[in-house]
């Protein structure tokens, strides 16, 4: 149920964005998560089945990581009481059901780098990942999508060619190293922003104004990491809308060329933009890991390298899930925006 | 494929006058001579990378290892090009070795993903039916989950060596030439060349490896050649987090790894230096594989690289 003021705001942005009483069609997009979400099932079923798999495969053995030194002069039977205690004597497929089944009762198994339940490790760093990630997302869009316009307005001019370059660089550029370079640079030389954590080290509190001074440099290098495909995407997305018919009638009716590029070229040019949104999920949880790790932010990053420094089975298993999870998210947010934006795909897919 | 006619007048090139007087064409491609300068300039870049990789380490007898600690933390000057690293060492030298680690991990990795994704691809596409659906499902499966996670999975499960990372990278990057490979056997299958060879009474094996893999081989290669660039990516992350290659082993990620303190310090070339020689090689990569894409399927070549 949507309460009388989320209506009346959904009616402002949509009279906002010129598109008068349209009503937004939310029984098609229930169907399309309704249908989604049973998709997810076979998958994170294939896919947690297929992190045990490895497991198994791989010559880990979690019963003498567990003992340790103690493993080496410990007797037989004891090793072997430790593996029934661990439940890691059962065939594989068991193995996997169990945790499949206590996990859906919200056991994820205990993490044995952070000594902790897996399920309160993970939900006290997701939200500083989820703030870094998606403060970078919505910056990259943003000035991909400006220079993206601005490179395909003049195709080959000057500006065109130094953003094509620079987006090329870009692109091959580890983010960890670009992250080192302006740690070097904002932080060390010009010394206008922190170079990592979450706070300062003096203070004690989590306040708003030192989150986002900290927040700052990581978001901005994500963002620039991500930056290349938007800028290349909606490049070509505009620069072949500018050859269109409709943009050509708009021209032809001599309107100003801001707006057959704003309202014109841009709006049908970044189409296939929105599906890059849902296909960069993978990669920007990549660079998250990355950009995370140079700056110490206190995200799952540091989690998910402690835990496979120390091969920590479960907390890994979790991680792998929960990153599938968001990347169908992010390809189910990508649908019901390209069907909110282009009414002839409808939410079909 | 055939060419479709042309369905509107945008397919037919028009010279068009922006607001600021200056033309605007419909097809947007580089001049012929630009494009002559980006590919012998990658080609030169990549010459001199697998040289340096090949020659150096056998022909120059120095010790990259070699430590003076009078030396350390010098900054590029004539006698260290790069710079010296905390212990003293050349890091030139460090970053030409580290080089041919990154590239020999990256080119064993994109080769035993090529072998796969070819083998699943073709098989997918040559079964059809059920084992078509599962398998090629499977791929869409485990395409969901971000590679450097499940990298990073694979690694800690098998690590520590370079076998691990490079079984790691390989078994996160098959999944994307599998769908060109079965895609390309699938357009390949409706030839009239292959109608011939199942109506001469060749088997479903010999259609499938002696007349489908050969037309398939040049999409699969080029595929290849762009991994390369991905698997050392994918190398130095891991090693940068300290879960790839062991520290004391110079690969370009170890290299900018342990490069960290003397950044924090306040000394930026052995941070520098290690990241560009993994960006310039990558263009060089990518823009001698987009020449060859030009060669070989001239229609896309106004698509984006990489």
């Amino acid at each position: 149920m949507t309460s009388a003021p989320e209506k009346a705001a959904v009616a402002a942005a949509a009279e906002a964005a010129g598109q008068g009483r349209r009503r937004l069609p939310w029984g098609p997009m229930a169907r399309l998560v309704g249908r989604r979400a049973v998709f997810a099932v076979p998958v994170l079923l294939t896919v947690t089945f297929g992190v045990f798999a490895v497991a198994a495969a791989s010559p880990f053995d979690p019963v003498k990581a567990y003992a340790g030194t103690a493993g080496l002069t410990a007797s037989q039977e004891n090793l072997d009481q430790l593996r029934a205690n661990l439940g890691v004597d059962k065939p594989l497929v068991s193995r996997w059901w169990d945790w499949l089944t206590s996990a859906l009762q919200g056991d994820l198994g205990d993490s044995s780098t952070l000594r902790q339940p897996v399920a309160d490790a993970i939900g006290e760093r997701i939200g500083w990942s989820v703030l870094l990630a998606a403060t970078a997302f919505v910056l990259a869009i943003l000035v991909g999508s400006a220079l993206g316009v601005l490179a395909a307005r003049r195709p080959g001019g000057w500006l065109d060619r130094g953003v094509t370059s620079l987006a090329y660089t870009l692109e091959a550029a580890p983010p960890f190293w670009l992250g080192l370079l302006a740690v070097w640079l904002f932080a060390l030389k010009l010394g206008a922003l922190p170079a990592g954590g979450l706070t300062d080290t003096s203070s004690t509190a989590v306040t708003a104004a030192q989150v986002t001074n900290h927040l700052v440099l990581p978001a901005a290098v994500l963002a620039v990491s991500q930056l290349p495909w938007f800028v290349l995407y909606v490049r070509q997305g505009v620069g072949d809308a500018l050859g269109d018919d409709a943009v050509r009638g708009a021209r032809a009716r001599g309107l100003a060329e801001r707006t057959v590029l704003l309202k014109h070229a841009f709006r049908s040019g970044m189409l296939p933009v929105l599906t890059l949104v849902g296909s960069r999920v993978p990669e920007l949880i990549t660079g998250a890991l990355l950009v995370e790790t140079v700056f110490s932010w206190p995200g799952i990053a540091a989690a998910t390298v402690q835990a496979a420094t120390s091969v920590d089975f479960p907390l890994l298993a979790a991680l792998t899930a929960l990153a599938t999870v968001a990347v169908l998210l992010g390809n189910l947010l990508a649908d019901l925006l390209y069907g909110l934006a282009d009414p002839r795909v409808g939410f079909d897919g | 494929m055939a060419d479709a006619p042309p369905t509107s007048v945008a397919d037919t090139p028009v010279v068009w006058r922006s607001a600021a007087g200056r033309s605007v064409v419909g097809a947007r491609k580089p001049s012929r001579s630009t494009r002559a300068w980006r590919v012998w300039s990658s080609a030169a870049i990549v010459t001199a990378v697998v040289l340096a990789v090949l020659i150096v380490p056998p022909l120059v007898d120095l010790d990259e290892q070699a430590v003076h600690l009078a030396d350390k933390l010098l900054p590029p000057s004539l006698e260290h090009p790069f710079g010296t690293d905390d212990v003293g060492r050349d890091l030139l030298l460090r970053c030409v070795y580290g080089l041919r680690v990154s590239l020999l991990v990256g080119v064993v990795a994109a080769v035993v993903a090529t072998v796969i994704g070819t083998a699943v691809g073709a098989l997918a596409a040559a079964s059809g039916g059920w084992v078509d659906r599962v398998v090629m499902r499977l791929v869409d499966v485990f395409s969901s989950v971000p590679h450097l996670l499940l990298g990073i999975f694979i690694v800690a499960m098998f690590r520590p060596g370079v076998w691990p990372v490079v079984i790691s990278v390989a078994l996160t990057h098959w999944l994307s030439t599998a769908r060109i490979v079965r895609a390309e056997v699938l357009s390949l299958r409706s030839r009239p060349y292959i109608d011939a060879a199942i109506s001469g009474g060749a088997s479903r094996w010999r259609v499938t490896v002696r007349h489908l893999l050969p037309g398939v081989l040049p999409q699969a290669g080029l595929a290849a050649v762009l991994m390369v660039p991905h698997a050392i990516w994918h190398e130095s992350a891991l090693s940068f987090l300290g879960l790839g290659l062991p520290t004391h082993q110079a690969s370009l990620g170890t290299l900018v790894q342990s490069a960290r303190s003397s950044l924090l310090a306040g000394d930026w070339w052995p941070t520098l230096f290690p990241g560009l020689f993994i960006i310039v090689p990558t263009l060089a990569i990518a823009g001698l594989a987009g020449a060859w894409r030009d060669r070989i399927n001239p229609r896309r070549r106004s698509e984006l690289m990489l």
